[in-house]
């Protein structure tokens, strides 16, 4: 309970508060993520359940009786007849599993390494931020093709399926570790030259510990606004990658799965298809942005 | 009447607490051909003050109160337009750093003409001589050919006295001087002000002259103004005011300023807006502190200095291109004896603080030695006892802003050296020992449970002491330790520290630029200059007859404060 009062009472909340555009794409954010995880229960029917789909369903337009069946669909269904609410609900699943794991798994390592390099310096630092650097002159969706081509290459033909989704994850996660570990590899560096630092060593802290226990803390605030924008960037990276088809497998489609599908059906009428995956999209990857924004600009204001 | 007359003057910050008063009704006035010192601690409101009346406060601050009258003119209701054609023309302003207060991408000419031709219908020849006039009255040697330099070819003192010229160009009838020497070494400080106080008096300008630095107002000012929390809390003349103070506030300030011409025992009447509550009863020879620590009185050597060497070597690349080397420390030796305080000084540059990062192992020495007790503090550690008499030597920083991790409780900071070293047999009795050692250093019983940003300067200065004191040491190496706080508080840390190292019979390292502070720490001195060591001695020795030139020049210059009684 104190928690949440001294939290209400921070500078932190009050500029949140006092900043229309972070509520509402705070808002939009939870709302598009809370339906996403409550996909099973609130999605009218279930996409992906063979069972429930009838042909006859199929290109009814939003709002409008099905000729056929005269079954009413909120925003319309795709050429198998399937709900595209419900399949946008699924979708975003898939894009906000693969989005959140794989900034996470970036993070972790981005973290790792950036710290190693702060603290390690000489060679360590070098060689570590010289592969960052070769990394980053390649187009981040390159190397995630890259990595997806090769993880494709080496699992079982019968697996890949079901390994898609953590193909994509890692392929993703280990394009965007350099954002992180530069992050961090900077503000490290600042804050070792801080005296706390040397008190810390000064009584007897290891190395491991002063970056893990001491340092770490104080660049959290750098990592959370990275992680934000880069979780944006991650969906769309998925979105992308799915689109171009060696992204998520049609059994298990996300927003950009979707679109790659309805995109097939835009010049032919059914634009429904492909404007409501690609709006939850926009939507999506907007609100996480203008948060992302606002972070930066409260938590780090010297921050380009 | 006078010529600025300042008009129960309140300034307000507001925010979403409320609103914050910077400035408490305060009334002051300046003639022509007057300086009139404000002086006053961080926080003060001092150079709000000169913020206001060049109308240059910064959002969200604004006037809540007052009147500002320049003659007949209102200045705080002007329009914008028109205050910006009355700066510099009528109020002008001297900066604390000149290193940035000139534009380095144009030449001192150009700023100075421009300035000159905005304000004085001159015409392009004219405001050139005048340009190259200024500069000859500001005391910049052959200004003709200078004139054309940019900034970055003048020395400090020299671009400062360009920002002079520049705030006496347009002939203006007040000047607003913002710690006009802050920024500069001592030699440079007085010549300075000696310019400063001449040309006030010869074009007959007013002056607000806004410092910190009782030194600098007692040599410059005609009257003085001493600000505590936005109030005003005195005026008079100088020599009243240093004399003879009235207030408690300025009788607390001028004898917080370290004497130069004696030692004092101890710092008096600090009481005055005091942080700490005076030194906590305790019974030392019953507390953890108190264990595991001899009494041993005597000349012996606690910490011997052999030969030091250090060479930093610059190296920069992939492969490690050829760097370039620095000799920081060259052949340095000394002794500490047991329970004496030993002084190191010398300007920035010296070599003075990296001594002490080759003593607690920072840095590593390129050569020489360093024993602590009969330990050799170079040789690998053989034993944990070798650990724990290592761990002896402890440090108070420079700057309390940045040697508190601001993501750590106050009493697990205290706890954390008790807890890594396994100095208390659980978690729980090291944050009990963290919050006793919080008491001794005078903070009060909920310090522990907040962050370091709730503390200010002098109170973070005293966490990093109990700090200190949390491995039980043995000897301390101060660096700096006062030069970021305000003199009273100054005051208190260094009785603190006299304080502490009388009880628990501690050795001091004091590392500090400042002569006057030393006088009233040290037993010994050690001067230093370019990494070695040119005097050791008496600490009464060297301030009474030195021996090394280098020792008499600094001597010489040091801010000169003295105290009759």
């Amino acid at each position: 309970m104190d928690t949440l009062k001294q939290f209400l009472a921070s500078d932190f909340f009050y500029s949140f508060r006092r900043t229309p555009v972070a509520v509402v794409s705070f808002c939009i954010a939870v709302i598009l993520i809370l339906s996403a995880v409550l996909a099973p229960v609130i999605a009218p029917y279930n996409p992906f359940d063979p069972a429930t789909l009838n042909l006859m369903n199929g290109f009814s337009k939003p709002m409008e009786p099905n000729a056929f069946t005269g079954e009413t669909f909120l925003l319309g269904t795709d050429d198998q007849g399937r709900d595209v609410f419900s399949t946008i609900l699924y979708g975003m699943r898939v894009s906000l599993f693969v989005g959140f794991a794989a900034v996470l798994l970036a993070l972790v390592l981005g973290v790792t390494l950036g710290l190693t390099a702060a603290m390690a310096g000489g060679r360590t630092d070098a060689i570590i931020m010289r592969i960052a650097d070769i990394q980053l002159s390649f187009p981040a969706i390159l190397i995630a093709m890259l990595i997806f081509g090769i993880a494709k290459g080496i699992t079982p033909p019968d697996m890949r399926n079901q390994m898609a989704i953590w193909v994509l994850i890692l392929s993703i996660g280990l394009s965007d570790w350099v954002q992180f570990a530069r992050v961090v590899r900077g503000a490290a560096m600042v804050e070792r030259q801080k005296e706390y630092v040397e008190a810390a060593q000064l009584i007897g802290r290891g190395p491991f510990t002063v970056a893990f226990k001491h340092i770490l803390p104080n660049v959290v605030a750098s990592v959370l606004v990275i992680a934000t924008i880069s979780l944006a960037l991650a969906i769309i990276a998925e979105a992308t990658l799915s689109f171009l088809g060696v992204g998520a497998p049609p059994t298990q489609p996300s927003l950009g799965t979707l679109i790659r599908i309805g995109q097939g059906f835009l010049f032919s009428g059914e634009w429904w298809i492909l404007f409501f995956p690609a709006t939850t999209l926009l939507l999506l990857a907007l609100s996480v942005n203008l948060l992302g924004d606002w972070l930066r600009n409260t938590l780090n204001p010297n921050m380009d | 009447m006078a010529m600025l007359d300042i008009k129960d003057l309140t300034i307000e910050y507001p925010d979403r607490h409320g609103v914050f008063q910077a400035t408490k009704n305060v009334n002051l006035t300046v003639n022509r051909g007057e300086i009139l010192g404000i002086v006053g601690e961080s926080g003060a409101g001092k150079s709000t003050i000169g913020n206001a009346v060049m109308g240059l406060l910064q959002s969200p601050g604004r006037i809540g109160q007052g009147e500002v009258y320049l003659d007949e003119t209102r200045l705080d209701t002007l329009p914008f337009e028109d205050m910006r054609k009355l700066r510099g023309k009528k109020i002008a302003m001297i900066f604390q750093d000149p290193m940035t207060s000139l534009n380095p991408l144009e030449t001192v000419e150009s700023q100075l003409v421009e300035t000159i031709e905005l304000h004085l219908k001159l015409g392009s020849a004219g405001a050139r001589a005048r340009a190259v006039s200024l500069l000859d009255q500001v005391g910049i040697p052959d200004p003709e050919q200078r004139i054309s330099q940019y900034p970055h070819e003048f020395s400090g003192g020299m671009r400062q006295r360009v920002v002079i010229a520049l705030a006496l160009a347009a002939e203006p009838d007040v000047i607003i001087a913002d710690e006009p020497t802050t920024a500069l070494d001592v030699s440079i400080q007085a010549q300075i002000l000696d310019l400063i106080r001449d040309l006030c008096r010869e074009k007959n300008v007013g002056m607000i002259l806004v410092t910190h630095d009782m030194g600098v107002i007692s040599q410059t000012a005609d009257r003085v103004a001493v600000m505590y929390r936005g109030k005003l809390v005195e005026i008079g003349d100088t020599k009243q005011i240093t004399q003879n103070p009235q207030h408690e506030y300025t009788k607390a300030l001028i004898s917080a300023v370290p004497p130069s011409n004696m030692r004092i025992d101890r710092f008096q009447h600090v009481g005055f807006g005091k942080e700490g509550g005076g030194l906590k009863e305790f019974d030392l020879n019953n507390h953890w502190l108190g264990q595991g620590r001899s009494d041993e009185k005597g000349d012996a050597a606690i910490l011997q200095i052999k030969d030091l060497n250090k060479v930093f070597k610059s190296t920069s690349g992939f492969l490690g291109s050829k760097g370039v080397e620095t000799h920081a420390v060259r052949d340095v030796s000394f002794e500490v004896s047991t329970g004496q305080t030993f002084g190191i000084v010398g300007e920035s540059g010296s070599g003075k603080s990296t001594i002490a990062r080759l003593i607690t192992g920072i840095h590593k020495p390129t050569s020489g030695q360093v024993v602590f007790e009969g330990l050799d503090l170079l040789a690998r550690p053989k034993s944990r006892q070798d650990l724990l008499t290592k761990r002896q030597i402890q440090m108070i920083f420079q700057d309390p802003y940045s040697s508190l991790n601001p993501r750590m409780r106050v009493e697990n900071i205290v706890a954390e050296p008790i807890i890594v070293n396994n100095l208390a047999g659980s978690r729980a009795e090291a944050i009990s020992i963290a919050r006793d050692l919080l008491q001794l250093v005078e903070l009060d019983d909920t310090a522990g449970r907040r962050f370091p940003h709730a503390f200010s300067g002098g109170q973070r200065q005293r966490i990093s002491i109990a700090r200190a004191l949390a491995s039980r040491p043995r000897f301390l190496i101060c660096d700096e330790p006062t030069s970021a706080l305000d003199v009273s508080i100054q005051a208190q840390i260094l009785n603190l520290l006299k304080d502490l190292q009388a009880r628990l019979n501690l050795t001091l390292l004091f590392i500090s630029h400042d002569l006057p502070v030393m006088r009233q720490m040290c037993d010994q001195i050690a001067v230093m200059r370019y990494g070695e060591i040119v005097e050791t001695g008496d600490a009464e020795g060297i301030f009474v007859a030195p021996q090394h030139s280098y020792t008499q020049d600094l001597i010489s210059l040091m801010p000169k404060f003295e105290r009759l009684g």
